[in-house]
């Protein structure tokens, strides 16, 4: 399916105006959708019987600075197909455009479990905040660090004394506790 | 009486317990980065370190002689590798290895510290990226010539927690 071919199923299914064909230079399909109608979209994409992409492997953040909206989230959704029925596996990429000023989206984690990290990482690495999810901390940089690295206007190099000792953060209980919490959850899913 | 050979052999004290700690150093299981892959290659038959005697990876600090600082450290990274650092039992040596431990490398960014030398004592730099085998087992034999001049005597001191520079000539 191409770009045109996957608007064409989206555009009876999801309200008027929230996606748009996007320039691809590689010809993978891809598309912008609107950032307010972003969790409709993607359920349709999800579960659509021509559509299908049960899979997100990727989500990433792009920062065109001194453009606004300033930033851009994209992710990759795949539908493996089902080999055998004349149903080919397809790509697609999404793009969401969200404003410097105000760098909220709504998370996608209900519909991708996947997004949860990925999410996670465009928050530490961004600061683009997504709304419901679970579990935004930062991923890849200290708890504590300040700023958000991949963002056009953070300095390459900082001059700061490097942390050698780190206090432990919980106590006994509390790391028992979070152990316990984290297995009955596992269990639940 | 004069063909029978005595097995006997006379030193002192100092420097046979000099020559038994300088060839025994353990180093401790801890690899970075692509610097690892080269200190693994040491330890393999071709480069075969254990002609020094520190073949012995340990996987705990408190069995270590010696940490080899692989490869380049995150500054999120820097606190475990400190803790690991202050759980081997004295006397302890660093050897940095590779340029991304012993100055940042290429990667002179926010992310990495600039130098393993602000975290641990380093005992001996090692250049290159990555060193070759044979550039890490020289700098180990550095830090033998290094543990040589060493008096037993004064390894129970304070003193010895900061490494003393060493001069090597040729």
């Amino acid at each position: 399916m191409n770009t045109q071919q996957i608007l064409d199923v989206l555009r009876g299914a999801v309200p008027e105006g929230s996606v748009e064909a996007a320039h691809a230079a590689d010809g993978m399909p891809a598309i912008y959708v609107a950032r307010e109608h972003v969790a409709a979209v993607a359920l349709v994409l999800r579960d659509h019987p021509e559509l299908g992409f049960a899979f997100a492997p990727d989500i990433t953040g792009v920062d065109y600075l001194p453009r606004e909206p300033r930033f851009e989230v994209m992710f990759h959704l795949v539908a493996l197909g089902i080999a055998g029925f004349g149903d080919t596996p397809k790509r697609l990429r999404v793009k969401v455009k969200v404003p410097g000023t105000d760098a909220h989206m709504p998370t996608l984690t209900g519909v991708w479990k996947s997004m949860n990290w990925g999410e996670r990482e465009v928050y530490d690495l961004f600061g683009i905040v997504f709304d419901g999810h679970p579990d935004l901390r930062r991923i890849l940089m200290p708890d504590d660090w300040e700023g958000h690295p991949a963002r056009k206007d953070y300095p390459v190099q900082i001059q700061m004394k490097p942390k050698v000792y780190e206090p432990l953060q919980v106590t006994a209980q509390e790391f028992a506790a979070n152990i316990q919490a984290n297995r009955d959850r596992a269990q639940q899913d | 009486m004069a063909e029978i050979e005595i097995p006997v052999l006379t030193t002192t004290v100092t420097k046979m317990v000099q020559w038994a700690r300088r060839s025994s150093i353990w180093p401790v299981t801890f690899g970075l980065a692509c610097c690892a892959i080269e200190m693994m290659a040491m330890s393999t038959s071709r480069y075969d370190i254990a002609r020094f005697g520190a073949e012995v990876f340990r996987g705990s600090p408190r069995q270590s002689d010696l940490m080899i600082v692989a490869g380049r450290l995150s500054r999120k990274m820097a606190p475990v590798l400190r803790r690991i650092y202050d759980q081997m039992p004295e006397p302890k040596y660093v050897i940095s290895m590779g340029a991304c431990a012993s100055i940042g490398g290429v990667f002179d960014n926010y992310a990495l510290v600039q130098g393993v030398d602000q975290i641990v004592p380093v005992d001996v730099f090692v250049p290159g990226c990555p060193p070759r085998p044979e550039s890490l087992i020289y700098g180990i034999v550095q830090l033998q010539r290094k543990i040589d001049q060493q008096r037993i005597t004064e390894l129970s001191s304070e003193s010895s927690r900061v490494p003393k520079p060493l001069i090597i000539t040729g």
